[in-house]
């Protein structure tokens, strides 16, 4: 196992669907989440980007437990996740927790804030009723919330107060890594700052680990030190945060980031209409971005290029056959 | 119209639920007569030992078929000489125990089925919803039928028949709510602060499905009481001498032609008893549904009412603009409060000129695009104040047949969920030809033909084809164009889009941007553009509005308003957004949360977030600066080149 | 679709086979010897003898259903003891008196329920909504077994518009305008709360259904108001009422049952009740079999109705 590593993705792969049905016919499977390898080291912000449908939200919950990869393993600190979480979902909630994309849903609204900040104290961490109070004043401090608030209902509160509690809750039980699911989209812009500010502070203050998910470009930028950027399933690209973002190899991540729109930006590559993505019941036999690929040649549609280094950058690898160049 | 939505939903709570409900139960007359009736009922079904009564069963075959007002017997007797008002009472009594228990019974049941379905999914809930579904499989009453069939005519043997009957009506209808909410976020959450299967069923699933429990309990009560009495009435429940409402009346049948009373009169009393159950039932069911509290079952009339207080005179209309509103207000009325969603809204649009307006979700952005053509709902919107002038006709002046006819000619709208928006049981080719023939006389054959170029247009492959998908065959984008075409179908002057974006994929959005942009310089079409990224706004839009609590905050050309931000709004809100390729700037969040719009300061709705403001800023109401060319601030404070820089 | 017709048909079979489980359950439930019960307290030990070698009364349970199942397949539903006929010949006879007047029945509450909901929902907060939502409200809390001897009383025995009872005149009748004249009491009767609760449906669907988002998209293209209510409003709410009328077909046909006896109307739910009060199970497993498996061909129609409607189901 590598030097400070915390989180082990190997092979990991999802299908839905698939089996056979009673009479024998097979169902339709789609494979939402495909041959994904990747590390997360102690202590780095992990960026993973995608459009919908591209698999994230589906690897964020594997990674907590909520859904069990149906092929590969997920190491955390050199344990196995999946085993163990289908034993005891508690031992790997004590180590790694999870923050929903919408805040409102994400809070039970027939129970007050101190009712859901309690129960992983509970239940993960067994603790006493003063105890308990302690650090519930401690956590409502960390999200800069005021105590009083702990006596209140989910619906008294507006999405960005909503969600710095969906936080304070992942923080409960003392995680070692917090998966964060579309932490910010969901809020209005002047409150997605609040939100990246705090959870900003919070890292260094608690140590923690974050693997973080989003659909927007220039949120993942921010946050990250590494990206991967995901399609239909795959990783296609991954390095750290500045390599990937300044010299894109991939041209699906070439793309993504000329059609980001941003402030004095004036007009945005864009494709021809017919470009989607390819049916997930019948998937192309070689890369999933083929139909779309302006450099794709006939190789690309016989055979599934793999996440290969690019040479002179550390840690930076795309899976294409004609990747971009260096700039 | 979130936004509409949102607003409500934010007034501080002062009260707690539990005696705001009653207060809203009383508030409804009918459910008010309901609770009235029902409490005399019960009330006189338990003093039944109490009350000076004569013996239910005491048979007097002298006084036999006495009728009602007969002396010593108010209601009168019934062929075997006994008192009709005593064994109406008594009668009651056991009618209402039977109906209870066995609501009691099948909510008990029906629940517990439906909540372990509904949660556990998979093949615990296959496995017993087919069970469910082949109980349902029979006529309802007919199952009923069978089981006292072969348990045997009698009063408990109904009773387990009609909750039996009904404990599928429970399961289903709490497996649905079950499941809906065990996909939510917060049982997941749950699950990871530790908790087992069985305690988010009950402590977390539970409490938010016991309101369904009660509506369903509320609005099958009286339907029970009805079943049982009926199958006492065929003498199949209650056996005599024992006799509750059903098998009084049916005794009373035999005796129809000659003393129709002794069936009339309790059959009256289930009436009343089963209508003020139902009434009550409605009432808890309006105070319990969240549908009804917010105003989700209110009709929205064609057209949002116009109850103008000011309307502005001699205007010197913009010669250069298509579109030219000023002073435009709209309000929503809900509930004795009023919420200024729009407060005044100046703006002109060119002929193929982008004007974009960027604002948080309840700035009253959509609100304002939405009052031109009168697309706001009401209740409980209405637009108050302003003109919208469209080549110079003022809008809000004209007929409803004239907005019809205006509506998807000269002014096209696009909306933001492209799946939503195009109705899901017609195809998009259907819906083509219907806004193309709603304003142009064309045989059917022409108009396929034209809604194929349209499609064309907005570059969808395979045209003709496509006239024939369903929306739900469509992907996000695809569905997005077929807007885009529709509200081409009849050249518009001006084209209002609503975040027409905002649930796009990046690379989607991008292609939809850029073909509206290309569309609008073919068509020399105007675009009011709603949206909340200034990302978007550079890409399209010539002019940009900042909105905040119901009021623009500045107008500008996109580059100046970029450059050089005047309102320190417009400065924060640029700056509390990450930027591709810059990740190593700060974000600067706004502190605080935009002002109610019903309860809005006299000055500067801002001032409490701002870092500038000063006295000054609320005191008054802030007037509007113009800065130079087509250039405006509502600051008394604005920043000057140095300070955006800095 | 007619793949999907088809596939329909075949996912039916197992309903009706779980019908017939349930059937065969609460009979298995019957308290005593069965063979007595079925042949009623006169039998003698002969026949009880021979019945219950026929049943398989000394088999294991699944084996006696599919004996029982099997006698049902060729059509021998055993023999009524009190009328000493075959139970499916006296069945089928009377279930055409009870298609007739349920039919007619069902036919009526969708037609007023849906015209009353629509009316109410677009002049909604009005009068005429506040009158439709009481009546409504009425129709839902009458027995409809006492309002059969109210009309009775009213416009048979008073007014003498209408027979009181029966399907046909004694003496004369038989043709159409008889039949017609003797089904007007009790199939307004029979549809009056399927009525209320179609029309209760009706309004809030489309009360739903006005608020959406393509109903602002089709008054945006400039459509009628007319054809937005009419035609894109009414078509989505009518989704979500033909499932309940389907249901509303089962409460009809169960209804009849009180119907059947208040009117002496010669159908299966009078015939449900004498066999019932008379234990000629047999008679009782008969007809509640071919009731449930008409009910459950036309819920099968409902959903094939509501698939064409609704492409999205397809």
């Amino acid at each position: 196992m590598h030097e400070g590593v915390l989180l082990q993705i190997e092979r990991a792969e999802r299908v839905f669907g698939g089996g056979r049905t009673l009479f024998g016919q097979p169902k339709p499977a789609v494979h939402a989440v495909q041959d994904v390898t990747i590390d997360v080291r102690k202590g780095e912000t992990l960026g993973v980007v995608g459009e919908s449908g591209c698999g994230k939200s589906t690897l964020a919950r594997m990674i907590v437990g909520l859904d069990a990869p149906t092929g590969g393993r997920i190491l955390f600190d050199g344990r196995d996740l999946v085993a163990e979480a289908g034993r005891d979902l508690r031992r790997l909630a004590r180590e790694v927790q999870y923050v929903f994309q919408d805040p409102v849903a994400s809070l039970n609204p027939r129970k007050t804030i101190r009712t859901i900040l309690e129960a992983p104290l509970i239940h993960l961490l067994h603790l006493g009723k003063g105890q308990r109070e302690a650090r519930l004043e401690e956590l409502m401090d960390a999200v800069n919330l005021a105590p009083e608030f702990l006596d209140r209902y989910p619906h008294e509160f507006s999405g960005g107060q909503a969600q710095r509690i969906g936080v304070a809750r992942a923080l409960a039980a003392n995680p070692k890594l917090i998966v964060l699911d579309e932490p910010v989209s969901a809020l209005d812009v002047s409150v997605q700052a609040q939100v990246l500010n705090i959870l900003d502070g919070l890292k260094d203050r608690f140590g923690l680990t974050y693997v973080f998910i989003s659909h927007d470009l220039s949120v993942v930028e921010s946050v990250s030190d590494r990206v991967a950027v995901m399609y239909f399933g795959r990783i296609v690209e991954v390095g750290p945060g500045r390599s990937v973002f300044r010299s894109p190899r991939h041209p699906y991540t070439h793309l993504l980031l000329n059609s980001a729109p941003a402030p004095g930006r004036k007009s945005l590559v864009s494709e021809d209409a017919d470009t989607e993505l390819p049916d997930p019941y019948n998937p192309p036999p070689g890369c999933a971005f083929y139909a779309r690929c302006p450099r794709r040649t006939d190789m690309c549609n016989s055979r599934m290029p793999s996440l290969e280094s690019v040479p002179g950058e550390e840690g930076h690898a795309a899976a294409c056959f004609h990747p971009h160049g260096g700039t | 119209m979130a936004e509409a939505a949102a607003a409500p939903a934010k007034p501080a709570k002062t009260t707690s639920g539990r005696p705001d409900s009653l207060h809203l139960l009383l508030n409804n007359s009918l459910a008010t007569a309901g609770l009235v009736i029902f409490a005399l009922i019960v009330l006189a079904a338990l003093a039944a030992p109490l009350l000076p009564l004569p013996d239910p069963d005491a048979t007097a075959p002298a006084n036999r078929l006495l009728r009602p007002l007969a002396e010593g017997h108010l209601l009168g007797t019934d062929a075997l000489g006994r008192d009709i008002l005593s064994r109406l009472i008594w009668g009651t009594r056991v009618s209402l125990a039977v109906g209870i228990s066995a609501t009691l019974i099948a909510a008990f049941f029906g629940s517990l089925i439906g909540l372990v379905a509904g949660y556990a999914g998979g093949r615990v809930d296959t496995l017993l919803m087919r069970g469910i579904d082949m109980v349902m499989a029979f006529p309802y009453i007919l199952l009923a039928l069978a089981i006292v069939a072969v348990l045997g005519p009698g009063l408990l043997n109904a009773l387990y028949a009609i909750a039996v009957v009904n404990i599928p009506f429970f399961a289903r209808n709490i497996r649905g709510i079950a499941l809906g909410l065990s996909r939510r976020e917060f049982v997941d959450a749950a699950r990871l602060s530790g908790k087992s299967n069985t305690q988010i069923l009950f402590v977390e699933v539970l409490p938010n499905v016991l309101p369904v429990i009660i509506i369903t309990m509320s609005t099958t009560i009286g339907w029970m009481i009805l079943e049982t009495a009926g199958l006492s009435f065929l003498g199949l429940g209650a056996q005599p001498p024992q006799a509750d409402l059903g098998s009084m009346l049916g005794d009373g049948r035999k005796i129809l032609f000659t003393a129709p009373h002794v069936s009339i009169i309790p059959g009256t009393m289930i009436f009343a008893l089963v209508m003020s159950i139902n009434l009550l039932g409605d009432g808890v069911r309006d105070v319990l549904d969240p549908r009804l509290k917010s105003g989700a079952l209110t009709r929205p009339v064609a057209r949002t009412a116009v109850m103008r207080q000011i309307v502005p005179e001699d205007i010197r209309p913009d010669r250069n603009a298509v579109l030219d509103v000023r002073g435009l207000k709209t309000e929503f009325h809900f509930g004795g409060e009023v919420y200024k969603a729009v407060g005044g809204v100046d703006m002109a649009i060119g002929q193929g000129e982008c004007l974009g307006i960027v604002g948080e979700s309840g700035s009253g952005k959509s609100v304002s695009a939405m009052s031109i053509m009168g697309l706001v709902p009401t209740p409980p919107g209405r637009i108050t104040g302003g003109v919208a002038l469209l080549d110079g006709e003022d809008l809000f002046a004209a007929t409803d047949e004239r907005i019809r006819h205006l509506r998807g000619s000269a002014v096209s709208h696009v909306f933001q969920d492209p799946l939503s928006t195009l109705h899901p049981l017609f195809t998009v080719g259907d819906q083509l030809i219907e806004a193309i023939q709603a304003h142009q006389p064309l045989p059917k054959a022409q108009a396929r033909e034209k809604a194929a170029s349209l499609l064309k247009v907005v570059r969808i492959p395979n045209p003709a084809e496509r006239l024939k998908s369903y929306p739900h065959e469509l992907s996000g984008g695809m569905r997005q164009r077929v807007c885009i075409a529709m509200a081409l179908a009849n050249d518009a002057k001006i084209i209002i889009a609503d975040e027409p974006t905002t649930a796009l994929d990046v690379t989607v959005q991008a292609q939809v941007l850029s073909l509206l942009d290309a569309l609008r310089k073919e068509h020399n079409a105007g675009i009011l553009f709603i949206t909340h990224d200034f990302g978007v706004v550079s890409a399209i839009c010539d002019r940009v509005a900042v909105m905040y609590a119901g009021q623009f905050v500045e107008t500008g050309t996109t580059d100046d308003i970029l450059s050089s931000p005047a309102h320190p709004y417009t400065a924060k809100l640029i700056d509390c957004v990450p930027v591709l390729g810059q990740p190593e700037r700060r974000l600067d969040a706004i502190g605080g949360r935009p002002p109610v719009v019903n309860r809005l300061p006299i000055g500067c709705a801002f001032a409490e977030r701002c870092p500038r403001a000063q006295d000054d800023c609320r005191a008054a109401p802030i007037p509007v600066t113009e800065l130079g060319e087509g250039r405006t601030v509502r600051c008394v404070h604005p920043l000057t080149g140095e300070a955006a820089d800095a | 679709m007619t793949a999907y017709i088809a596939k329909r048909l075949l996912a039916a079979i197992p309903v009706l086979f779980g019908l017939t489980i349930i059937v065969f359950l609460i009979m298995a439930m019957i308290p005593g010897d069965p063979a007595t019960a079925i042949l009623g307290s006169y039998a003698t030990p002969e026949n009880v003898e021979r019945l219950n070698r026929q049943l398989g009364l000394d088999k294991p349970l699944v084996q006696q259903y599919f004996i029982w199942l099997g006698n049902m397949l060729h059509g021998d539903f055993g023999r009524s003891y009190t009328l000493n006929r075959p139970v499916l010949d006296e069945v089928l006879e009377r279930f055409s008196a009870t298609l007739i007047l349920a039919g007619t029945s069902l036919v009526l509450c969708s037609v007023l329920g849906l015209i009353a909901g629509v009316i109410s929902a677009v002049r909604q907060f009005s009068w005429v909504d506040k009158i439709i939502t009481f009546v409504v409200l009425i129709g839902i809390s009458v027995p409809s077994f006492w309002l059969g001897l109210l009309l009775i009383l009213v416009f048979a025995v008073d007014l003498r518009w209408f027979p009181a009872s029966g399907m046909f005149a004694i003496y004369g009748g038989g043709d159409l305008p008889d039949l017609l004249h003797h089904l007007f009491l009790p199939a307004l009767t029979l549809a009056v709360v399927a009525t209320g609760v179609i029309a209760r449906l009706t309004r809030t669907a489309m009360l739903e259904v006005l608020r959406q988002d393509y109903i602002r998209t089709a008054r945006a293209k400039g459509v009628t108001e007319n054809a937005v209510i009419y035609k894109h409003a009414f078509k989505a709410a009518l989704v979500t009422v033909i499932p309940v009328i389907g249901i509303q077909a089962g409460f009809v046909l169960g209804g009849a049952v009180y119907i059947e006896t208040v009117f002496q109307w010669p159908g299966i739910g009078s015939m449900l009740v004498k066999a019932i009060s008379t234990r000629d199970l047999l008679l009782v497993q008969g007809g509640v079999l071919v009731v449930a498996a008409a009910y459950v061909l036309f819920n099968l129609a409902a959903d094939v109705v509501q698939t064409i409607l609704d492409p999205r189901l397809r």
